[in-house]
């Protein structure tokens, strides 16, 4: 029972706390504090629910055993990152986005290819291509190999489409500028609409951070050496070991937001010029 | 309609290079097939067995559409079309949970949104997390989620839906904070000129205008939670529905059937879509919008 008052009293205080917070002038202090204050209400009242009303550790384990969980069980994290993350994901994201950047550039020259692969581009992103991932695990055995296919396939598209919206964004003016230069085709691409394209490709690059550690993940779940995140998921799923799963799932949290968060900073420093990044000091 | 003819080319080279690519990946067999029964195969039996084989690497794209009307079409001819081996009964399975988790998705994201336009202390601290809650990648606690809702004894539709839901409420409450914000201070004052209580701004102003926002933000959100049905199904044991057969499908190496669920969840996705573009049109019509 103190739990709970416990926890509600945490509720209100946190947000008590954030209302006074968000009522005075922004700041870069209350930008950073007010939603970390929310997410450690939210754990705390987490800590004290799951307390208070006795819920079986087998179902929601509270924040504490998992940070145990986590710290005692390292090595097998670290294992399972390794697999995942830097062989799975990560080269496929960089052939994936690689590729789907040099077809873009492809597709930009030749308006014949822009006008029928992207309404073809389009409709495959919005399909569910995870569905590939049984038929990419059978072509390319159960190793990271195949996770690396997965994630090139499901980052292609978004990627793609992406770059050859932003290779389109020049205006006939800064295009009429080039050619008072004498700029040729490929100076034109280079000096301005790459450079204009940045923001475009960015965007791209972030939806696919995110697509490429799902895919890697997900792709586990099909078939995968005794290693992975995804396999240590599902296996631990199957054995209630519900506060390791929760572990990699804080590992997993961890990975994404440094992903999509290094994209963004290189970001920041790569397209300082445009409006969009010009407003935030 | 001017892309007509560049769209079909592009689909018609897919085709070509998906023929090539069943005679290359299925070679292998045909070859050892053909070694143990002591022939030689000429060019032309090569092809004809590699886009006929009965567990391929790749089937054909013929072999496909045969599955997919034997799964479908026959079985409603033979009065049997919602029997548990055809495609449509399957279909229906994701689909009801796809559409109850879009229903509760756009629910919750619009709900979220009105809270982060209308309360400062939510946009400051819910905002962040709702963005940080795309970073981390939820398909990956589905199995989870299954299993703990089992255990609980929830079980059977909601599950799949809350998937679902999870993943369609992110889109609609970026796409909503961003359409109830995009009335201009010029249309704001003039409501106010007009002596318009919260509520009627809200309802006369805000909400008209955040309608092509939410449009856009519902196609990425059913697509989304088409994609959280499907792997929402891989973990309850391929009972039923389109994951199931995936999933069934990579068990037993029957790529035909995995490759006649993807189509056919690809075909529901762009049924899907293409409904909310339909209303999308309409509804924007109707407003003076489009």
């Amino acid at each position: 029972m103190s739990w709970l008052v416990f926890g509600f009293l945490a509720w209100i205080g946190g947000w008590w706390l954030n209302h006074v917070l968000s009522h005075r002038p922004r700041t870069r202090f209350t930008g950073l504090a007010v939603p970390v204050i929310f997410g450690l209400t939210v754990v705390v009242i987490w800590e004290s629910l799951v307390r208070g009303l006795e819920i079986s550790p087998v179902l929601l384990p509270p924040p504490t055993q998992i940070a145990a969980t986590f710290a005692a069980k390292t090595h097998i994290l670290w294992e399972d990152f390794v697999q995942t993350v830097l062989k799975g994901a990560l080269t496929g994201y960089v052939l994936g986005c690689g590729a789907a950047f040099l077809m873009a550039i492809a597709v930009d020259r030749f308006p014949f290819l822009k006008r029928g692969l992207l309404p073809v581009g389009n409709f495959v992103a919005a399909l569910p291509i995870i569905g590939m991932a049984p038929i990419l695990v059978m072509w390319f055995g159960f190793d990271w190999q195949s996770k690396a296919a997965v994630v090139v396939v499901m980052v292609f598209f978004p990627m793609l489409v992406n770059t050859v919206e932003g290779l389109a964004d020049t205006d006939a003016m800064q295009r009429d500028l080039m050619r008072t230069y004498a700029a040729g085709y490929w100076k034109t691409l280079l000096k301005l609409r790459l450079p204009a394209a940045m923001p475009f490709i960015f965007n791209g690059l972030k939806i696919a951070s995110t697509l490429a550690l799902i895919g890697a993940i997900v792709a586990e779940f099909f078939g995968s050496p005794i290693k992975g995140m995804g396999f240590r998921i599902s296996t631990s799923v199957g054995q209630l070991a519900l506060d390791l799963v929760w572990a990699e799932i804080v590992v997993a949290a961890i990975v994404g937001s440094a992903f999509y968060g290094g994209i963004a900073l290189l970001e920041k420093a790569l397209t300082f010029w445009h409006p969009s990044q010009r407003g935030r000091a | 309609m001017r892309n007509l003819v560049p769209v079909l080319t592009v689909v018609a080279v897919i085709f070509a290079i998906w023929y090539a690519a069943a005679i290359v990946l299925n070679a292998p067999w045909a070859h050892n097939k053909a070694e143990r029964a002591g022939t030689e195969l000429t060019f032309s039996e090569l092809v004809a067995d590699t886009w006929s084989q009965n567990k391929p690497k790749l089937p054909a794209p013929h072999q496909v559409g045969a599955e997919l009307w034997k799964t479908t079409g026959e079985m409603v001819a033979n009065g049997r079309g919602f029997s548990k081996r055809s495609l449509i009964y399957h279909s229906w399975i994701t689909f009801s949970a796809t559409g109850l988790g879009f229903v509760l998705g756009t629910a919750l994201g619009i709900a979220l949104a009105i809270g982060i336009v209308y309360n400062r202390t939510m946009d400051m601290s819910v905002m962040p997390w709702v963005i940080a809650s795309q970073t981390i990648p939820i398909l990956a606690i589905a199995p989870m989620i299954i299993v703990v809702l089992n255990a609980v004894g929830i079980s059977g539709l909601l599950p799949k839906a809350m998937i679902s839901m999870y993943l369609s409420f992110f889109p609609v409450v970026v796409g909503m904070v961003k359409g109830l914000r995009s009335p201009g201070p010029m249309q704001l004052d003039q409501m106010r000129t007009w002596n318009a209580t919260p509520a009627q701004t809200f309802w006369k102003l805000r909400l008209p205008s955040s309608m092509p926002y939410l449009f856009t933000s519902l196609k990425i959100g059913m697509a989304a939670s088409l994609v959280g049905a499907i792997v929402g199904e891989l973990p309850t044991g391929a009972v039923a529905g389109l994951g199931a057969r995936l999933l069934a499908g990579s068990y037993y190496g029957q790529t035909i059937q995995i490759w006649s669920a993807l189509i056919m969840a690809a075909t529901l996705a762009a049924v899907l879509v293409g409904l909310i573009g339909m209303i999308q049109r309409m509804v924007l019509k109707r407003m003076g919008m489009a």
